[in-house]
C-alpha cells in the first residue's frame, strides 16, 4: 500500500485533528480574540462550544435570556403525553465547564461600529466577532384579535418550546371528550417545516387514546402540506382515520379569542382549543439592531462564514437567516451553520484561510405516534458560481414509511445534538 | 508497515511543531467535513448512547467500505444511503480517515436542568 501526497495530507489532517481532540492542543497563553454569542439555542450554544473546542485561546461569551434550554424538537411529544418537559429541558453548566462564559441577560443592541453588545442592565461586552443566533419571533401585525396578552394566553402558538408547550398540553388535557382542536399553520417559510404536521399526529395520538370522540381541524395557509406530505397523509388516513380534517389554502383573517373562533377569509371555525402559529421573522434582537436584510423578515449571510452580508464582524445563524435554496429552518441546520461559522470565525480571527467549500447536512425526524418516526434528509454544498449553499442532486430524501427503528434514531439524534450544544 | 512509517512521520512533524498554515488549513477542512456527521453520530463521532452508531476509533477501511456501500445502494439503510450520496469519494475517504484517528468513547451528554421545569 502506498499513499500519495494528497492522501498523506489527509492522514496528517486526521491525525492532528485527533491530537486536538485528545487535549494535546495548547490551552494556555493570552487570549487570541473575543467572541460574543447572542442566544444560547441550537445555533448559538453549538457555535460557542466549537469556537472554544477548536480554539481554546479565544474567549467565548454566550448571552442567553433564559435560565434553561428547552428543545423544540421532541416538544410535540409533550402535547401527547409521550414525553415530559423534564426530558427536553437542559442546563448550561456543561457549556460553562468547557470554559465558555454564559451570561444570563437580554441583549438590547449590537453596535457593529463600536464592536460592542449592549445588555438591558446597562452593561456592555466588547467583541472581535459577534455571532447572533436569535431564532424566530412572531408577526402579530395582521392578527388584530391576538394583540393582548390575555388573548395570547388563551390562544397559544407553542412554537417555541417552553412554558407554552406545557400550557397547551394542559389545555388539551382539560378539553372535553368530543371537543374540537383547531390548529392554524402560517405561510411557509416558518421554523420546522414538518413540525405542524407532526403536531397534528401527536394531538391525534392523544385523542385516540384518551378522548376518542374528539376531532382535529387543520387550517393550513399553504396549498398543501409543506413537508413529508405523502408520509403524513398515510399516517392521518391510517392511524387516525376520521379524526383529522385538513383544509388547504386557509388564510387567516383574524382570531376571536373570547369566542374561541379562527376567522378565515370566507369562513369561521369554532373550537374548544385553538392553536394559532403566527407567521415568523428573525428574532426581535435582529430587528431592533437592524440585521434584517430580506423581505423585512430574515438576515442574509455569506454561507462560507455565516457572516452578515451588510457589516463585517457580525455573523448570523439558524432560523433567523435567509435560507439558501431548499434549506429548512431546523435544529439540524442551525447546528450545521454553527460549525461552519465556528471554523470561519476562528480562521478570520487568526488570519487563516476560510474553508471555501463548506458542506451542510440536514436530518429532520417526525414522530407519527409515541414510537414510530420518519425522516427527511438533505445534503447542501457551497456553490461558488451562485455564492450560496445548494442541495446536492441525487442526495437526500424521505423514509419509505414511519418505523420504530427510526424512532430509536430520532432519540439518538436528539441526545447527540443536545450533547454537541450543551454537553 | 508503510502506513506505520507515515504515522511516525506525522507524529514527528506534529510534535516538532512543524505544521505550517497550509497544513492547519487542511486540518480544519477535514474536521469541518467530519463535523457534518457529528449532529447524528455525536461530537467527534462519539455517540452518546451508541445509537446512531459511534464512528470514533473505527477502522478506516471498514468505515470507508460502509460509506461507499451506502452511496452505491449496496447496503440497506434508513437514511445513510441518502446522506452518503451527497459526498464525493474523496470526501468520504477524508471522513473515514478522520473518525478512524479519533479515540473511541462516548461524548458527554447534555446536563438535565437542575430542579426540572
Amino acid at each position: 500500500m502506498t499513499l500519495n501526497r494528497r492522501e498523506f495530507m489527509k492522514w496528517m489532517a486526521a491525525t492532528s485533528g485527533a491530537a486536538a481532540v485528545s487535549g494535546c492542543a495548547s490551552t494556555a497563553g493570552p487570549s487570541a480574540g473575543r467572541v460574543v454569542v447572542v442566544g444560547g439555542g441550537y445555533g448559538g450554544a453549538t457555535a460557542a462550544r466549537y469556537v472554544k473546542e477548536w480554539s481554546p485561546d479565544i474567549d467565548v461569551t454566550v448571552i442567553e435570556r433564559n435560565e434553561v434550554f428547552v428543545s423544540c424538537p421532541i416538544s410535540n411529544l409533550v402535547l401527547a403525553g409521550n414525553t415530559q418537559m423534564s426530558n427536553i429541558t437542559m442546563g448550561y453548566e456543561g457549556l460553562r465547564r468547557r470554559g465558555v462564559r454564559v451570561v444570563r441577560g437580554e441583549v438590547v443592541a449590537v453596535d457593529a461600529a463600536a464592536r460592542q453588545v449592549r445588555l438591558a442592565d446597562g452593561s456592555s461586552l466588547a467583541y472581535d466577532r459577534v455571532i447572533v443566533s436569535p431564532g424566530v419571533d412572531f408577526i402579530y401585525d395582521s392578527i388584530p384579535g391576538l394583540q393582548s396578552a390575555d388573548a395570547r394566553e388563551r390562544v397559544l402558538h407553542a412554537w417555541k418550546a417552553g412554558p407554552e408547550t406545557a400550557a397547551l398540553r394542559k389545555q388539551l388535557e382539560a378539553m372535553r371528550d368530543g371537543g374540537v382542536f383547531v390548529f392554524h399553520i402560517p405561510v411557509a417559510p416558518f421554523r420546522c417545516p414538518p413540525g405542524p404536521y407532526e403536531r397534528v399526529c401527536q394531538v391525534a395520538d392523544y385523542f385516540k387514546r384518551a378522548k376518542p370522540k374528539s376531532k382535529i381541524i387543520v387550517l393550513d395557509s399553504n396549498p398543501d402540506l409543506v413537508s413529508k406530505a405523502g408520509l403524513f397523509r398515510a399516517a392521518w388516513n391510517g392511524l387516525y382515520k376520521g379524526l383529522i380534517e385538513y383544509r388547504a389554502n386557509s388564510e387567516l383573517a383574524d382570531v376571536d379569542a373570547k369566542g374561541m373562533t379562527v376567522k378565515l377569509t370566507f369562513d369561521d371555525v369554532k373550537g374548544d382549543v385553538l392553536n394559532v402559529v403566527p407567521p415568523q421573522r428573525a428574532g426581535d434582537i435582529a430587528r431592533t439592531t437592524g440585521l434584517i436584510t430580506a423581505n423585512q423578515r430574515w438576515c442574509g449571510v455569506d454561507w462560507t462564514t455565516c457572516e452578515w452580508v451588510a457589516v463585517k464582524g457580525v455573523h448570523v445563524l439558524g432560523d433567523a437567516t435567509l435560507s439558501a435554496p431548499a434549506m429548512p429552518k431546523s435544529a439540524s441546520m442551525a447546528n450545521q451553520h454553527a460549525k461552519v461559522c465556528a471554523a470561519a470565525v476562528i480562521a478570520l480571527i487568526k488570519g487563516q484561510p476560510v474553508n471555501p467549500q463548506p458542506m451542510m447536512m440536514n436530518t429532520c425526524y417526525s414522530f407519527v405516534d409515541g414510537k414510530s418516526v420518519m425522516h427527511v434528509a438533505s445534503v447542501h454544498a457551497y456553490d461558488s458560481k451562485d455564492n450560496t449553499m445548494m442541495p446536492v442532486k441525487g442526495a437526500g430524501g424521505l423514509s419509505d414509511k414511519a418505523s420504530e427503528l427510526e424512532g430509536t434514531y430520532a432519540w439518538g439524534w436528539a441526545r447527540n445534538i443536545w450533547s454537541e450544544a450543551l454537553g | 508497515m508503510k502506513k506505520l512509517s507515515i504515522v511516525t512521520a506525522c507524529a514527528a512533524i506534529l510534535l516538532g511543531g512543524a505544521t505550517n498554515i497550509w497544513a492547519q488549513d487542511q486540518v480544519a477542512q477535514v474536521r469541518s467535513l467530519a463535523a457534518t456527521c457529528f449532529t447524528c453520530h455525536g461530537n467527534e463521532g462519539r455517540s452518546v448512547g451508541g445509537v446512531p452508531p459511534a464512528l470514533a476509533g473505527r477502522d478506516k477501511g471498514e468505515l470507508l467500505q460502509a460509506l461507499r456501500d451506502f452511496k452505491e445502494g449496496k447496503r440497506p439503510a434508513t437514511i445513510m444511503h441518502q446522506h452518503a450520496k451527497g459526498y464525493t469519494d474523496q470526501q468520504l475517504e477524508a471522513i473515514a480517515g478522520y473518525f478512524s484517528a479519533v479515540k473511541a468513547g462516548p461524548a458527554t451528554p447534555a446536563p438535565a436542568a437542575r430542579g426540572g421545569n
